[in-house]
């Protein structure tokens, strides 16, 4: 059978430098994506 | 190829396929041959996650994608970075807690067995069509490059990604992931490198012509249903795309499963959140380039050189002979006026850049209609012949103007790619066979040495119907978008099914079961539909949102007709 379930406790701690809580790392993970549309619009519209 | 490029393939291919073998020849259990160490990193899960959904087609066919249609299928993977980030958050949690060994055990903790069931078929469905699928795009490389017999190929390399994968298990995979993926993009880079050293112009000319014959529309807000790829499908097709393929297909769940904590999990897929779409846009850009280098180098009028060739032969009217001295003619014309309209641009005069660059767009269009005249005298001389060139063009490119050595590298990467995307599907199959349906169906108890054979036998299975399929299918679309519309088709349901069991608790197993079924059957009717009716003819993308909803609505409504009795789930 499979070996025993990671501890609830694991969930809370990020790692991170700069991002303590997992809602941070969604967040700066969102603001990626955004820059990337917002950089590729920027390449869209210059050489359209 | 020459005796370099075959050393460098063959030596770096047998070395990562032997290092995988040899450090993953013995299995302790079925839990270490199914999930592997249980101790992987974040960085080790990352790699794994993005090197089984980055196939050799993402390397062949995404720059025949852009030499062909430009940067606009970026935006397919628009949606990506929130799937996972609702993967990181709900999904993972719930399986970690439910220490399970394929994401369908928990539609059985959470409906009946049935809906478990159905939840494995429509993958094992699904991902065995798209198995054949990457097996079939290596292999026509491995016959442009070699001169080989398609269907030789396809068995040959079949077997070999078959019989590594059966040997080294859910390990061997994640742990040659990573040199394989540094092989890849050490020779993609280089590629790279070398094509904007080829290339006449300097790089602001490069991006000037690619703009004005326009490859570079990376984002567009239309909202054209018949419009394949567009912001709106992106983030909400992708989103749909992503969150099934991620959340719900056991390729890419055994790999995350694999992490010794909830921590290096989501830290892996957040990894690929980030990194997904700066490296689609790289592959892409890759193929503008390439568009952009053969505006100055002639190329072929078919990519495919071995059926160009074929159907030259037997052309006994000279149709293609004439297409090719019109090809020539309509090349050199606008070779000319793309000097023209750069020197314009640069002596600042704009009108005479503007009347050049109209005209250079005019002689594309030239060009573009003898290519389309040229495909259909290959189809009505042969109506088999795979008149989508496509796929050939990074591989022509590849072989023509890359030094000796790296041809070898780069051939090796492609097999890397397919190699660890293939081995990752087929361990996923056999797992999902193996617990899903012959341990909870036909032998609940047994030893694990038993369940390790019967994983391998199952693997061994898969990998034989992949190949049977990859021989037998006629592939007529872009191999890149053939594998994304086999998962529009199929994920939506899947999906449906791990939301409903998520967040909607009044849906119990029997009306999820029924709501799932009759939705599968509209998808598969809007699919098949669309060759006749025109006006059905929309992005497929939207099949994800389309089958998604669906599924939810019908087990709502068949659900409150059969009342509260079978809404108990089952733990």
């Amino acid at each position: 059978m499979p070996a025993g379930a990671p501890s609830d406790g694991e969930d809370e701690r990020t790692g991170v430098p700069g991002l303590y809580t997992w809602r941070g790392v969604y967040f700066f993970v969102f603001g990626c994506f955004i820059l990337w549309v917002v950089l590729l619009l920027v390449l869209t519209v210059t050489f359209s | 190829m020459n005796h370099l490029d075959l050393v460098v393939l063959v030596g770096s291919m047998l070395a990562i396929a032997a290092y995988g073998t040899w450090h993953t020849r013995r299995h302790r259990n079925l839990n270490h041959y199914l999930r592997g160490d249980e101790n992987v990193g974040w960085l080790t899960i990352g790699i794994s996650v993005a090197a089984t959904q980055a196939s050799a087609i993402t390397f062949i066919s995404t720059p025949g994608q852009g030499y062909e249609s430009g940067l606009d299928f970026v935006q397919n993977y628009f949606g990506m970075p929130l799937a996972l980030i609702l993967i990181a958050a709900v999904f993972l949690p719930i399986y970690r807690r439910l220490n399970v060994y394929t994401a369908y055990e928990f539609l059985g903790h959470r409906f009946d067995a049935k809906t478990r069931l159905l939840g494995a078929a429509l993958f094992l469905l699904s991902r065995g069509l798209a198995a054949g699928i990457t097996i079939y795009a290596p292999a026509i490389i491995l016959s442009t490059v070699l001169g080989w017999r398609l269907d030789l190929t396809i068995i040959l390399s079949g077997l070999l990604v078959t019989i590594y994968t059966v040997t080294g298990g859910s390990r061997a995979v994640n742990l040659t992931q990573k040199y394989q993926m540094a092989v890849i993009f050490g020779g993609m880079i280089v590629a790279f490198a070398i094509l904007l050293m080829k290339l006449p112009t300097g790089l602001g000319d490069a991006f000037t012509v690619a703009g004005g014959f326009q490859k570079l529309g990376a984002v567009s807000f239309s909202f054209d249903p018949h419009r394949r790829y567009t912001f709106w499908t992106g983030v909400l097709g992708g989103f749909f795309l992503s969150l099934s393929y991620f959340g719900t297909d056991q390729s890419q769940v055994q790999r995350y499963l694999s992490g010794s904590s909830v921590r290096e999990s989501r830290l892996g897929l957040m990894f690929n959140a980030v990194l997904k779409i700066p490296m689609q846009f790289f592959i892409l850009l890759l193929g503008v380039m390439v568009f952009v280098f053969y505006q100055f180098e002639q190329p072929p009028v078919f990519f495919n050189h071995a059926a160009w060739q074929q159907a030259v032969q037997h052309d006994s009217g000279g149709k293609l002979q004439t297409l090719q001295q019109e090809f020539d003619t309509a090349y050199a014309q606008k070779a000319q006026l793309i000097q023209q309209w750069l020197e314009a641009k640069h002596a600042g005069n704009v009108q005479a850049a503007a009347e050049a660059h109209t005209a250079a767009l005019a002689a594309l269009e030239r060009s573009n209609v003898i290519r389309t005249n040229a495909m259909q005298v290959m189809l009505t001389d042969d109506p088999g012949v795979k008149s989508n060139d496509a796929d050939y063009v990074f591989v022509t490119f590849i072989l023509e103007h890359l030094p000796h050595g790296l041809i070898g590298l780069l051939i090796a990467a492609f097999f890397a790619a397919a190699l660890q995307s293939k081995a990752a599907e087929l361990n996923a199959l056999g797992a999902t066979t193996t617990v899903d349906f012959y341990r909870h169906l036909l032998k609940r108890e047994a030893s694990d040495a038993h369940f390790i054979a019967a994983s391998k036998w199952f693997t061994l299975l898969w990998g034989l119907v992949a190949i049977a399929f990859a021989l037998y299918a006629n592939l007529v679309e872009n191999l890149i978008q053939a594998v994304n519309i086999v998962g529009s088709v199929f994920y939506p349901v899947v999906l449906a099914l791990f939301v409903v069991g998520f967040f909607i608790k009044r849906i119990g197993g029997t009306g999820m079961f029924w709501g799932a079924l009759a939705a599968q059957l509209l998808v598969l009717a809007l699919y098949f539909l669309h060759y006749r009716f025109p006006k059905l003819d929309f992005s497929y993308l939207w099949y994800n949102l389309i089958g998604c909803a669906a599924c939810v609505l019908f087990s709502l409504i068949i659900q409150a007709t059969l009342g509260s009795k079978s809404r108990s789930p089952k733990t």
